[in-house]
């Protein structure tokens, strides 16, 4: 009798958990950098305020973030790779690509600066110099946006870092922040994003060794998953949610948030 | 060290009503699942203890090593079967408590049937004659060895509510870490351990800690009212 009532409760509890509001909220699978920095916490309210719409982010890699929404565990793709991004596309998983916002990729390193690549805008030149030198690199080494761009950025400086994988080369398997603490706890070079970086709480000595070249630019870019591919998407809010993003309101709210009077994400969505 | 201690205790005075909501979450998740695992877990645990049937020292092998289960793996699992394109996709559960109650039910159902097990079948090595004169059924056996066996078996529902309290792998996959939603104590120390709020995740460490000690002391203190009473 006992059993049967707790029984019945605990079922009670459960159906509760899965009748959560459906219609005005969407999934969107994004990046890390995007929510650890905070952007979402500025430009959510405002949305939700606009339209009632309810938006939940799950922060996730790239790659991962790509694969959820291939699932269909997602209304919205929110990430920073755009050949996978439009490979995305181009398979059907979502209707269309916009560019969103950019920022740039920066190398952090301990203030020893045991390469000597503190300073360097050729990215290249620095990343040779570092497996030249044998000093320690920590790679997300997950699929990420930010790992799939370092391992193009290898590829362009003609060192395959795989050779040094678990003695100089690093790779954690793990987000950005994992990433930082790991390599910020062994001294060792960490490419990472601007926003992230700004928003990190646990710098120590570490400082940006090497920024500005053109090769580190940062774009991100915001997919609907498709309805076609995933008919149980809440199509029509996503679509809401896309369009406000690339929509003059949304760019605004993009461009004034900052941490540390720092503005971290750059509009250049193509004007509407 | 002393820092996060102050954070930790600045953070429950100030009532903050984000760290609320995400310790009642833990709370219900966890709780949920224990309970959910000890009405599977229990009575599993009791027949494998009283029933001789051939293979069974392969069943408890199976149990025992189960209890060993990565988290990991099991939200791996879970949200293979929940994702949309999953078998069970059309429930909508991912990305929702329910997902999560889901999910540590399957991770601790084997600790508490492997323990309870362990339990009831040394005390029915005390009772099996007794009971054999009584010529009671195996079920009413079962039933008498789990009323005697209460506050033994209290304890092995500690270390599953233990287990699933303090797992992370699990939910940060089936749930999401989604704010205001799926959101619960480990998964947001692990948020902000990546933020690199070293400080603050400690912080929320130390009132998970405090949380569990409570339940503990809660179970704890009804266990021994309720022993005194049966001597009074």
């Amino acid at each position: 009798m006992q059993f049967k009532t707790i029984g019945a409760a605990t079922l009670a509890t459960l159906l509760a958990g899965a009748a959560w509001a459906q219609d005005q909220s969407i999934i969107v699978q994004s990046t890390t950098s995007t929510a650890n920095s905070g952007l979402y916490d500025h430009l959510l309210p405002i949305f939700q305020e606009e339209t009632g719409i309810q938006v939940n982010v799950v922060a996730v890699g790239t790659g991962q973030a790509i694969k959820n929404a291939e699932n269909c565990d997602g209304d919205v793709l929110l990430v920073h790779a755009k050949p996978s991004e439009e490979a995305f596309v181009e398979a059907g998983y979502g209707t269309s690509r916009t560019d969103l916002m950019y920022n740039d990729f920066v190398i952090v390193g301990p203030e020893a600066d045991p390469a000597g690549v503190s300073g360097m805008t050729d990215v290249q030149g620095a990343l040779a110099r570092i497996a030249d030198q044998g000093a320690l690199f920590a790679s997300r080494g997950d699929d990420s946006g930010t790992h799939k761009k370092e391992v193009s950025l290898w590829t362009d400086a003609g060192v395959d870092p795989a050779a040094g994988s678990g003695d100089w080369y690093r790779e954690t398997g793990s987000g950005m922040g994992a990433t930082l603490n790991a390599g910020i706890g062994m001294g060792a070079y960490v490419m990472t994003d601007r926003a992230t970086w700004i928003s990190f709480d646990n710098k120590q000595d570490y400082t940006i060794a090497v920024e500005g070249d053109e090769d580190m630019f940062n774009q991100y870019g915001v997919i609907p998953v498709s309805p076609e591919h995933c008919p149980s998407v809440n199509a029509e809010a996503a679509q809401t949610f896309a369009d406000w993003l690339v929509s003059g309101a949304g760019q605004e709210a993009i461009a004034a948030y900052t941490v540390a009077d720092q503005q971290l994400f750059f509009p250049n969505a193509p004007a509407q | 060290m002393m820092d996060a201690l102050g954070l930790a205790v600045q953070l429950v005075l100030s009532g903050d009503p984000d760290l609320l909501e995400i310790v009642l979450l833990s709370l219900r998740v966890s709780l949920t699942a224990t309970v959910v695992a000890c009405l599977i877990g229990l009575p599993l645990g009791a027949l494998v203890a009283v029933g001789r049937f051939t293979g069974r020292n392969a069943v408890l092998i199976v149990m025992n090593a189960l209890m060993g289960l990565p988290p990991v793996v099991v939200g791996l699992l879970v949200y293979l079967h929940l994702s949309r394109s999953g078998p069970l996709g059309f429930l909508g559960l991912l990305y929702t408590p329910t997902a999560m109650i889901i999910a540590q039910t399957i991770l601790i159902a084997p600790i508490v049937a492997a323990l309870s097990r362990q339990v009831i079948e040394d005390l029915h090595a005390e009772y099996a004659e007794q009971f054999r004169s009584l010529c009671l059924t195996k079920l009413q056996t079962v039933q008498a060895l789990l009323w005697d066996a209460r506050y033994s078996l209290l304890t092995v529902g500690l270390a599953g509510f233990g287990r699933a309290v303090a797992e992370v792998g699990a939910v940060i996959i089936v749930g999401g870490n989604i704010d205001h939603l799926t959101r619960v104590m480990t998964t947001a120390i692990a948020l902000e351990t990546s933020k690199g709020d070293l400080g603050l995740a400690l912080a929320l460490g130390i009132i998970l800690l405090v949380i569990a000690l409570g339940v503990n002391a809660a179970v704890q203190s009804v266990r021994m009212t309720a022993v005194r009473q049966a001597y009074v």
